[in-house]
C-alpha cells in the first residue's frame, strides 16, 4: 500500500483540524457575543436529542428518508473502520488491530450503503422540493461516496479486472478522504457546532425545545 | 413537476420597491451585497451555507409550503437557494428581477418564525438568514411601502404609528378617566418613578385599540399593582426595524425603551400581548446595545397573568364557558417557552379548552408575523393563500373562541378566519381574564 493512502488521511484529519480552528478563530474575531450564548448543556441537550433515531419531530414526518440516512451515516463509519481487509492493511504497517466485523456481514451492509446512495439519487430526481434545492454538484457528491463502496465490493468479490478494481478502490477512497474537509461533506464537524449554537439559543434564552 | 417550475399566485409588489429597483445601479447592487454577506456575518453564517446539505427536511415545517400544496419554491432552504446561494455565487452581481423576487422572499414568504431551524437536523437559522436578504433590501432602499412606513414613524416619533405625544398622554387619561367611571380610586400612574413595573404596549394600542389599556388599567388596579407608564417617548415597545434589517434604527428604538424604564427606575417592565414586541425587547433590541440579556426584567403579560393567578392577586369569578382553542404565538413559544404557562391560565380561567395541533413550539405561525402583515394591503391576497394551514388547523379545533395572546397573531388570525369564513371570534387572554375576573380591588391581608 501506498503512502497516498496516509496522506490522504491525515489531509482529512488535519483539514478538518484547522477548518474547525478556522471557524473558531473567526468567531472570536468578528462574532464573540455568540459565545456568551452558547452553554455546554444546552448543546449536549440539543445534539442528542437529533442523535436519538425518532425522537425529533422533523425525523418522524419523513421517516424512510431519516430512516435510511440514519443507517448510512451509521454505516459509513462503521464498514471502513471493522472491515477485515483494511485492519490487516493497518496491522502491516503500525502494528495495530482490532476485532474485525464478519466479511458476509460487511457484505451484505455495503450492499445497504450502496442501496442507500441509489435511493438518495432517486430521492434527488423524484421528491420535487429536495430537486428544486439539488445541484450537479450533489450528485457528485453521492458518486464521491458510491465509488469506494463499489469498487470494495467488486474487488472482495474478485468478479473482474481485480487488479484495476482494487486501484480504483483505492484511488477514490483517497479522493473521498481529501474531498471531506474541503466541501460540503465537512458537516461532519460544522453540524454539531450549528446544532449546538441553535440548541443553546433555544434552551439557554428561549427556553423552548428544538427538535 | 419541474424542479424550477414557477409558483401560480401573481406575486405583488409595491411603488416602493420599484422605485427603490428603478433607481439602482449594478455597482451599488454589488456593492452592498457583498459588504452585508461578507462583512456583516462571520463563520456563523458560513457554517450555514456550507452544511446545508439539500436534503429538504426543513420544508414539512413552513407553513407556505404546506399551503401552496408543497410547492418547492417555498421550502425554507428554497428560500436561501433563490436569494443567498445565488447572490453568493454571482458574487452580488444579481438582477432587479431577482432583487424584485429576493424581496418578495424575504418580506413576503418567511414570517422569520424559526420553525425550520427546528426541523432541519442541523438546526441551520434560515430566519437568520432571510434577515440578512432584508438587510440588504433595506441598504438598497427597496423595503415594501407600509413596513417601511412604520419605521420611518419609528425614526421620527420613537413608535410605530405615528402617535403623538399629547395624544399619547390624552388617551391614557381618557382610559383613566373611562376607569374611573367605574373604579373609583383606579388610576393610570404617568412617569412615576421608582415603582415596582413600567408598563408598555405597541402604539397600536393607544392609536385603535385604547381599550386594552383600559382593561390592564383595570387588571392593575385589581391586583393592586405599584406601577407605571412613560409620558414621554420610549412607550412603545414594539420594532418594525428589526424587521427591515435597519439595525441601526432597531438599536435606537431598543435604546430608547430601555432608558425609560432606567429614568423611571422601576424594578421590571411588564407588557402587554404582543409577540413581536417581546421578541425585540427580550431577545433583539438588548442585543443590538451589546447587553447579552434585557438589562431589565421583560416579562410578557402570560408570565403576568400567571403570576397574578398564581399568587391570588387576582381571581376568577365565574369561568368563561364558550369553547376555546389556544394560538401559541411564535415569538413566545418557540421564542420564549411560555406556552405551559398560557394553558394554566387558559384552563383557570375557561372551562372548555381544545388543543390545536400542532401545538406549543410545533405551532404554525398566523402568517402574519414577522413584518409579512406590516407589509400591508398590496400582499393580503397572498398572505391568505400562504396560510391555508393555519385556517385547516383552526377549524378541526371546532373552538367558538380563538385565544390568541400576541396583537400580530391578532390580526393575522382574523384576517384567516374571515377570509375562510370560520365563525370564529379571536380573543386576547387579557380579555378572558378581564371578563372572568374578581374586580374587588387585592387585599393581602383577605
Ligand atoms: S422561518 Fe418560518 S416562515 Fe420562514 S422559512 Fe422558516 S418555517 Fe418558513
Ligand atoms: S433541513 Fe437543513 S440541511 Fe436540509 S435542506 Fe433544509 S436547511 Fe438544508
Amino acid at each position: 500500500m501506498g503512502p497516498m493512502v496516509w496522506i490522504s488521511a491525515l489531509i482529512c484529519i488535519f483539514g478538518l483540524l484547522v477548518k474547525f480552528i478556522l471557524i473558531i478563530k473567526e468567531v472570536y474575531e468578528k462574532e464573540r457575543y455568540l459565545l456568551s450564548y452558547i452553554t455546554v448543556r444546552h448543546s449536549l441537550r440539543s445534539i442528542i436529542a437529533w442523535l436519538i433515531p425518532f425522537y425529533p419531530r422533523s425525523t418522524r414526518m419523513r421517516p424512510v428518508y431519516y430512516g435510511i440516512s440514519y443507517l448510512f451515516h451509521v454505516l459509513l463509519f462503521l464498514l471502513p473502520v471493522f472491515l477485515m481487509s483494511h485492519i490487516v492493511l493497518i496491522n502491516e504497517s503500525f502494528n495495530l488491530s482490532w476485532p474485525a466485523m464478519n466479511d458476509t456481514a460487511a457484505d451484505i451492509l455495503t450492499i445497504g450503503v450502496i442501496f442507500a446512495l441509489v435511493f438518495f439519487v432517486l430521492r434527488r430526481r423524484f421528491i420535487p422540493d429536495v430537486r428544486f434545492l439539488t445541484s450537479f454538484m450533489d450528485y457528485i457528491l453521492i458518486l464521491m461516496v458510491l465509488l469506494p463502496f463499489v469498487t470494495g465490493f467488486l474487488a472482495y468479490h474478485q468478479v473482474i479486472l481485480y487488479k484495476w478494481i482494487v486501484i480504483a478502490h483505492v484511488l477514490s477512497g483517497e479522493v473521498l478522504l481529501i474531498v471531506i474537509p474541503f466541501s460540503r461533506f465537512s458537516h461532519m464537524i460544522t453540524a454539531p457546532l450549528t446544532r449546538a449554537y441553535t440548541g443553546s439559543e433555544f434552551g439557554n434564552i428561549r427556553h423552548a425545545r428544538d427538535w | 413537476m419541474s424542479g424550477n417550475e414557477t409558483i401560480s399566485i401573481e406575486k405583488s409588489t409595491d411603488d416602493a420597491v420599484e422605485n427603490g429597483l428603478s433607481r439602482l445601479t449594478p455597482q451599488r447592487v454589488s456593492h452592498v451585497i457583498n459588504q452585508v454577506l461578507h462583512q456583516e456575518t462571520g463563520a456563523r453564517f458560513k457554517a450555514y451555507v456550507d452544511t446545508c446539505m439539500r436534503c429538504g427536511l426543513c420544508s414539512d415545517a413552513c407553513s407556505y409550503f404546506l399551503s401552496n400544496d408543497r410547492d418547492p419554491s417555498f421550502s425554507p432552504a428554497a428560500k436561501v437557494k433563490q436569494t443567498i446561494w445565488e447572490m453568493l455565487a454571482k458574487k452580488g452581481k444579481v438582477s432587479k428581477d431577482f432583487l424584485r423576487r429576493a424581496v418578495h422572499i424575504a418580506h413576503l414568504e418567511c414570517n422569520v418564525c424559526r420553525r425550520c431551524s427546528m426541523y432541519c437536523p442541523f438546526g441551520i437559522d434560515i430566519a437568520y438568514m432571510m434577515l440578512l436578504v432584508r438587510r440588504i433590501c433595506h441598504k438598497l432602499e427597496i423595503t415594501p411601502q407600509y413596513i417601511q412606513d412604520t419605521v420611518n414613524s419609528h425614526s421620527v416619533t420613537m413608535n410605530q404609528m405615528w402617535v403623538k405625544e399629547d395624544e399619547w398622554i390624552d388617551t391614557l387619561q381618557w382610559q383613566e378617566e373611562d376607569g374611573r367611571e367605574e373604579f373609583e380610586d383606579l388610576r393610570i400612574p404617568l412617569d412615576k418613578q421608582g415603582v415596582d413595573i413600567m408598563y408598555s404596549v405597541i402604539a397600536p394600542e393607544p392609536k385603535f385599540q385604547a381599550g386594552l389599556i383600559y382593561q390592564a388599567a383595570v387588571i392593575m388596579h385589581a391586583a393592586g399593582m405599584n406601577w407605571t407608564m412613560p409620558a414621554s417617548p420610549g412607550w412603545d415597545n414594539s420594532n418594525m426595524a428589526m424587521f427591515t434589517g435597519d439595525n441601526e434604527i432597531s438599536g435606537r428604538i431598543a435604546r430608547t425603551f430601555f432608558e425609560s424604564a432606567a429614568r423611571l427606575n422601576v424594578k421590571r417592565i411588564v407588557m402587554g400581548e404582543c409577540g413581536h414586541a417581546f421578541r425585540s425587547t427580550y431577545d433583539v433590541g438588548n442585543r443590538a446595545l451589546s447587553w447579552a440579556m434585557p438589562p431589565f426584567e421583560v416579562v410578557h403579560a402570560i408570565e403576568f397573568y400567571h403570576e397574578l393567578l398564581t399568587a391570588g392577586r387576582i381571581s376568577i369569578k365565574k369561568k368563561f364557558t364558550k369553547r376555546v382553542t389556544l394560538h401559541d404565538p411564535c415569538n413566545v413559544s418557540r421564542g420564549r417557552g411560555l406556552h405551559n404557562m398560557a394553558r394554566k391560565i387558559v384552563n383557570m380561567t375557561c372551562s372548555n379548552f381544545t388543543e390545536m395541533t400542532p401545538n406549543k413550539e410545533h405551532n404554525l405561525c398566523c402568517g402574519a408575523g414577522g413584518g409579512v402583515v406590516n407589509c400591508g394591503p398590496p400582499y393580503k391576497k397572498e398572505r391568505m393563500v400562504n396560510n391555508r394551514v393555519k385556517a385547516e388547523q383552526l377549524a378541526a379545533t371546532g373552538a367558538e373562541v380563538l385565544i390568541a395572546p400576541c396583537h400580530n397573531c391578532h390580526s393575522g388570525l382574523e384576517d384567516i378566519i374571515h377570509h375562510y369564513k370560520l365563525n370564529m371570534e379571536v380573543k386576547f387572554l387579557g380579555d378572558i381574564l378581564f371578563e372572568t375576573m374578581e374586580k374587588k380591588i387585592y387585599r393581602p391581608e383577605e
